[in-house]
């Protein structure tokens, strides 16, 4: 008897198990969500410090109801045209001498907002309105400071705001965040993110 | 007679396959590693709403999840069909949020604690009653960075 060769494995079978595998993982797989709107609470006040006197003009209500209606500087509004309306009001820069605003390009309507620094805008809910009517408006608020800030970022530094930030976070950055960080800074000082949320109504 | 036998028949050669494992391994290969087991089973309905301007939570290790939304069906029937809060694994009331919070802080190192964010993923159909209760709870537990869960695209589809 001559030396004989081990026998070959038959691996004709190998592609089921792999199957098997694929499918227990294709079905197990949920691609997790792990972005959304990042928003800061504000912290728990003492009840005794006076409230800051804020003028009428440089507040912009929004506020939603129970059937998930907008009603906006008391009209009645479509959540589309949401982002438009906040962008005016932002950029208005109705103030005169110290007050004034430079960079703004709005329409410096007297009536509205001064300043973009002063500018507040304010959001009530009712304890009825569904979460994702809320998300809906955050999210064109958010938008409207977003855009305001694109702007301005691309005049002084030819990139958008958003992208800065998402470097700025981004852990695998080669570059100079110190610089990088110094920019954001003063972008968002000209249009500083002012949304006030009042406790629901019921 | 092996002259005979080499003519041709009309039939097709069959595909060779021998590759098809090697496909299917990668494949494979591409969703163990692409797959993030869920840390908590959900019971509620969760429906996340639809945003665009999002940004991206980098740190999961410094995430804390807050669910909330409709019981799902087979619960219904224990837990009816309010809108309700899940933390970790149980159905939970608003008041059981502050100890969550600090219980979470305690496993994390000391230094990390200011990098915390609580990430709400609320389904579309829970009023805000609720959420700005949640919210309330985090004000007090001083959480204060949250993050609304979205998923990306136009408010639109709301």
């Amino acid at each position: 008897m001559a030396k004989r060769s081990a026998p070959e494995v038959n691996a004709g079978s190998m592609a089921d198990i792999a199957f098997l595998l694929l499918i227990f993982f294709l079905v197990t797989t949920t691609i997790e969500t792990d972005r959304g709107i990042s928003r800061k609470l504000p912290p728990i006040q003492d009840e005794n410090v006076e409230p800051p006197v804020i003028k009428q003009k440089n507040i912009f209500t929004v506020i939603v109801n129970r059937n998930n209606d907008l009603l906006v500087e008391d009209q009645v509004m479509q959540l589309g045209e949401l982002r438009k309306a906040a962008m005016d009001f932002l950029d208005n820069g109705a103030g005169q001498g110290d007050e004034g605003c430079s960079y703004c390009k709005g329409a410096k309507d007297p009536a509205s907002s001064d300043n973009p620094t002063k500018a507040i805008i304010s959001l009530v809910n009712d304890r009825q309105t569904e979460y994702r009517t809320y998300i809906s408006v955050q999210n064109e608020l958010v938008a409207a400071y977003n855009q305001l800030r694109n702007r301005e970022a691309q005049r002084m530094f030819g990139m958008d705001y958003t992208e800065m930030e998402a470097k700025y976070n981004d852990p695998n950055f080669r570059g100079n965040k110190d610089k990088l960080e110094k920019q954001i800074d003063e972008v968002k000082d000209m249009y500083p993110q002012k949304l006030s949320e009042a406790e629901p109504k019921s | 007679m092996s002259k005979f036998k080499k003519k041709k028949s009309g039939e097709l050669p069959a595909v060779n396959t021998a590759s098809l494992p090697d496909i299917v391994f990668m494949l494979l290969f591409f969703f163990m590693v692409a797959t993030v087991m869920r840390q908590n089973t959900l019971m509620i309905e969760n429906k996340l709403p639809f945003a665009d301007q999002v940004e991206k939570l980098d740190r999961k290790e410094l995430v804390m999840y807050i669910y909330a939304g409709k019981p799902s069906p087979r619960y219904q029937q224990k837990f009816g069909s309010e809108a309700r809060i899940q933390l970790n694994d149980k159905f939970a009331d608003v008041k059981d949020i502050q100890n969550f919070i600090y219980a979470e802080r305690e496993t994390k190192r000391e230094e990390l604690i200011p990098y915390l964010t609580t990430a709400l993923k609320v389904d579309v159909e829970t009023n805000m009653g609720l959420v700005s209760d949640i919210k309330q709870e985090l004000r007090k537990a001083e959480a204060l960075k949250i993050n609304y869960t979205t998923r990306i695209g136009e408010v639109a589809k709301n």
